[in-house]
């Protein structure tokens, strides 16, 4: 069959609302679109454990500290079922690891802030986890059959996460005055990075259209950013903090906020290199990869002793 | 696949007794036993298995998604193997 036929049996497809599964023909701009997005999805999860994993050891209680430990496995959790999918799409896991490390693949630009106090724990859950769901939810209704799958489990484990974070800061905003403050405090510096996150306003996302067509996208960055503020909004409102953004007006008509003004420049420069830790969480994942040599070669070296030793009996 | 990571084992997980284990992913594992352990903590967290499968991917055959058609359509022209196809008068029971 030539390109052009299969092509549009591979588009047919994807209208009739049909998975496309890892043995089938695919354009190969999807399957090197899907390599980099799924890619920097499980690169986020991995890094995004290290912000978190800065405040077990310091976590306020046991409960949390259990609480925010199975957290952070469900990340490394995450970032396996991601890795692995991308795998089906012929590239190793190794590779993609190795492109983290030296730090040519991207991941999410929210990971390079930095967790100051307990409460951007809170918020992290409430606001990042509550702004990945968003998307998440979307994605899990994407063409590619694993990446899908993956998604739909994903986002039942994220709920913990959202909620557990919101606990988190409702307690804080509900407690003393300098528990309060500090709520309020991490509220201010997570919320812009919360909504940038969500990706570039759609005037300046490229190639969009191709990729909406193959379901690889599902909705444009600023329709879901829409739908995070519109769900985020009320929820600080409840527990009393005040969302940073003077801008910030309910419209009747349409029944959205509008908010302010995007701090883009910030954003691109985060994505760039050169936010608050993007230096620090490169180097922590390479020593900890580094650190961690020694497990896997153990391993390795006791399963060729197990199947010597199974040989021989 | 490369020989710099540990081989690849498909995941299969029972979700509760007297049901089919079902394919939920897959994980590298130097040999089975750990590829079992570390399916428990990837796949099962939350309670999702009783039982675990794991397989080297390498070993799978499968059927090859362009063949699919020619493939299955020999029982496509076969209705008489569906009950459906048969006509009961009214009245006649347990059939």
């Amino acid at each position: 069959m030539d390109d052009k036929k299969q092509l549009e049996q591979f588009e047919a497809k994807i209208a009739a609302g049909l998975k496309i599964e890892p043995k089938d023909w695919m354009p190969e701009a999807y399957r090197k679109q899907l390599i980099r997005m799924m890619s920097q999805h499980a690169h986020s999860e991995i890094v995004g454990m290290l912000p978190e994993g800065n405040w077990i050891t310091r976590a306020p209680s046991l409960r949390r500290k259990a609480i925010l430990l199975a957290k952070v496995q469900d990340e490394a959790g995450h970032g396996l079922y991601l890795y692995s999918a991308t795998e089906t799409l012929g590239v190793d896991r190794s590779e993609l690891l190795e492109q983290l490390h030296s730090g040519k693949a991207k991941y999410s630009s929210i990971f390079n802030y930095p967790t100051l106090t307990w409460a951007d724990i809170g918020a992290i859950g409430w606001l990042v986890d509550g702004a990945a769901i968003m998307n998440q939810t979307a994605l899990a209704r994407g063409s590619y059959g694993p990446y899908s799958r993956a998604m739909v489990k994903i986002c039942k484990e994220e709920s913990f996460h959202n909620r557990q974070g919101y606990e988190i800061m409702m307690n804080l905003a509900q407690g003393t005055p300098e528990q309060k403050e500090m709520a309020q405090d991490a509220f201010n510096r997570w919320w812009w990075p919360s909504i940038m996150m969500l990706g570039p306003s759609d005037d300046k996302s490229p190639n969009s259209d191709q990729l909406m067509r193959w379901k690889v996208k599902m909705e444009s960055n600023d329709a879901i950013r829409q739908r995070f503020i519109d769900r985020t909004v009320p929820q600080a409102e409840f527990i009393g903090l005040k969302v940073p953004d003077a801008d910030l007006k309910f419209n009747d008509v349409t029944g959205h906020y509008e908010h302010g003004p995007i701090n883009w420049e910030e954003f691109f420069d985060v994505i760039k290199g050169n936010g608050p830790c993007n230096a620090k969480r490169i180097k922590d994942r390479v020593e900890a990869d580094k650190k961690g040599a020694w497990v896997r070669e153990a391993a390795t070296a006791y399963a060729a002793k197990q199947a010597k030793e199974k040989l021989v009996a | 696949m490369s020989d710099s990571q540990w081989p690849l084992w498909e995941v299969f997980v029972q979700g509760n007794p007297g049901i089919p284990h079902k394919h939920v992913g897959s994980v590298h594992a130097p040999d089975a036993e750990m590829a079992i352990q570390n399916a428990r903590d990837v796949y099962t967290r939350r309670s999702e298995g009783i039982s675990i499968w794991v397989v080297p991917a390498v070993e799978i055959s499968a059927s090859s998604p362009e063949d699919q058609g020619a493939f299955f359509e020999p029982s496509n022209d076969k209705p008489y193997r569906h009950p459906t196809f048969y006509k009961i008068p009214e009245g006649v029971k347990y059939l």
